[in-house]
């Protein structure tokens, strides 16, 4: 059966709360999921406070100057703090998003941090997410033909083109899939919201010659079928992009197909 | 514990080239449930306070009985197809989820059954 509750080892407790900086006048107060899979203990929540005069405005620069200033051991993720490279997706205020583009200020009263939802957690707020990485792999997401290739680029209408607006802008953050409900239940066999974004994105690309085969490798009721416009998805995707849309485009070209 | 590698665990057993046409039969069916719908509710409202007698006969017409199969079909069908999806979705055991997925399967199709037989019994 799907589990609905938390494993008794995965029980989160209270953790250390540290001190309020000195001097500050405006501090905003962080609860910060921490786990060592070293220690043998359950997963805490860590208090910390920051003193806004002296932080950057997005929730990573928070967690930044905790690493720097408070505690070295939080440990998570990141890399270009400019919403590109999709290192930093964790669960903030309850919502799957990056944390080098949430604003402090758009959350009302303390902020509390989580790793991205349902996966294996390495560390802190370090996810494992080999899973979805061979799913995306298993897509092939690159672009596959059997015409030998040309001398200069392969030629695409602006109008070809335009039908990648919306896909390829996708950064494989995991923000979507890891907020899909289907993808908690069944994800060892449901690609996920972004791996589907993905494939559609070369099912849309008119310069691919591989469609077909990349339609029969989808053509499956747990693979594709498991989505069940939840809309999670979308509603989450910190780059503003649709999947549950891609994934509808894919069923409309499975039913196409068919006659 | 398994070796196997991640794509080795995600390819598994590979695609089922199915799927597409249980998720198409569950949209058709549930569009032409909302004109079966809609005509069995108004005319069981037309029908209120009729008699047994005037019931039998309205449901020995041809053309009412022949949609109250179809509303039958379509209403177990459907309902079957959905069920289906949600035993998939949260049953993981093998047994116990092929184990509910033949008692639904078979219960609608049982009164599915039974549903047109009566209406046939009542039309012949």
């Amino acid at each position: 059966m799907a589990t609905f509750t938390l494993p008794a080892n995965s029980k989160i407790t209270q953790g250390k709360t540290w001190p309020q900086p000195s001097n500050a006048k405006r501090t905003k107060t962080f609860k910060i999921y921490r786990w060592d899979p070293d220690s043998g203990s359950n997963p805490r929540l860590d208090t910390y406070h920051i003193d806004l005069d002296d932080c950057g405005p997005m929730v990573l620069d928070a967690l930044i100057k905790i690493k720097n200033e408070i505690d070295p051991t939080l440990t998570f993720r990141r890399s270009c703090r400019e919403g590109v490279c999709g290192s930093c997706a964790m669960n903030i205020d309850g919502t799957n998003t990056l944390a080098c583009t949430k604003n402090m200020e758009d959350i009302a009263g303390e902020v509390k941090v989580y790793p991205l939802p349902h996966q294996p957690v390495v560390k802190d707020l370090v996810p494992d997410l080999n899973q979805a990485y061979a799913q995306l792999a298993m897509i092939e997401p690159w672009l596959k033909t059997t015409t030998p290739a040309p001398e200069r680029e392969r030629l695409q209408s602006p109008e070809e083109r335009a039908k990648l607006d919306g896909l390829w802008e996708c950064i494989l953050c995991f923000c979507c899939t890891t907020a899909c409900p289907s993808y908690w239940w069944n994800g060892e066999r449901y690609l996920g919201p972004a791996v589907l974004l993905q494939a559609y994105r070369w099912l849309a690309d008119s310069r691919d010659e591989f469609i077909g085969e990349r339609l029969d490798q989808l053509e499956d009721p747990f693979r594709l079928y498991r989505c069940h416009t939840i809309m999670n998805c979308t509603k989450t995707c910190p780059k503003g992009l649709n999947p549950a849309k891609a994934i509808a485009e894919i069923k409309k070209l499975m039913v196409e197909r068919k006659g | 514990m398994s070796l196997r590698t991640p794509l080795a665990r995600v390819r598994h057993l590979g695609s089922a080239r199915d799927g597409t046409r249980h998720w198409w039969v569950q949209r058709v069916t549930a569009l032409a449930l909302v004109p079966l719908t809609l005509w069995f509710v108004i005319s069981i409202i037309s029908n209120l306070g009729a008699d047994h007698p005037a019931l039998v006969d309205w449901i020995g017409n041809p053309l009412t009985a022949t949609l109250l199969i179809l509303l039958i079909g379509a209403t177990f069908y459907h309902a079957v197809l959905g069920l289906q999806v949600v035993i998939e979705d949260y049953i993981h055991d093998k047994v116990a989820r092929i184990a509910t997925l033949l008692l639904v399967q078979g219960l609608g199709f049982l009164l599915a059954v039974i549903g047109i037989i009566s209406v046939l019994s009542i039309l012949f």
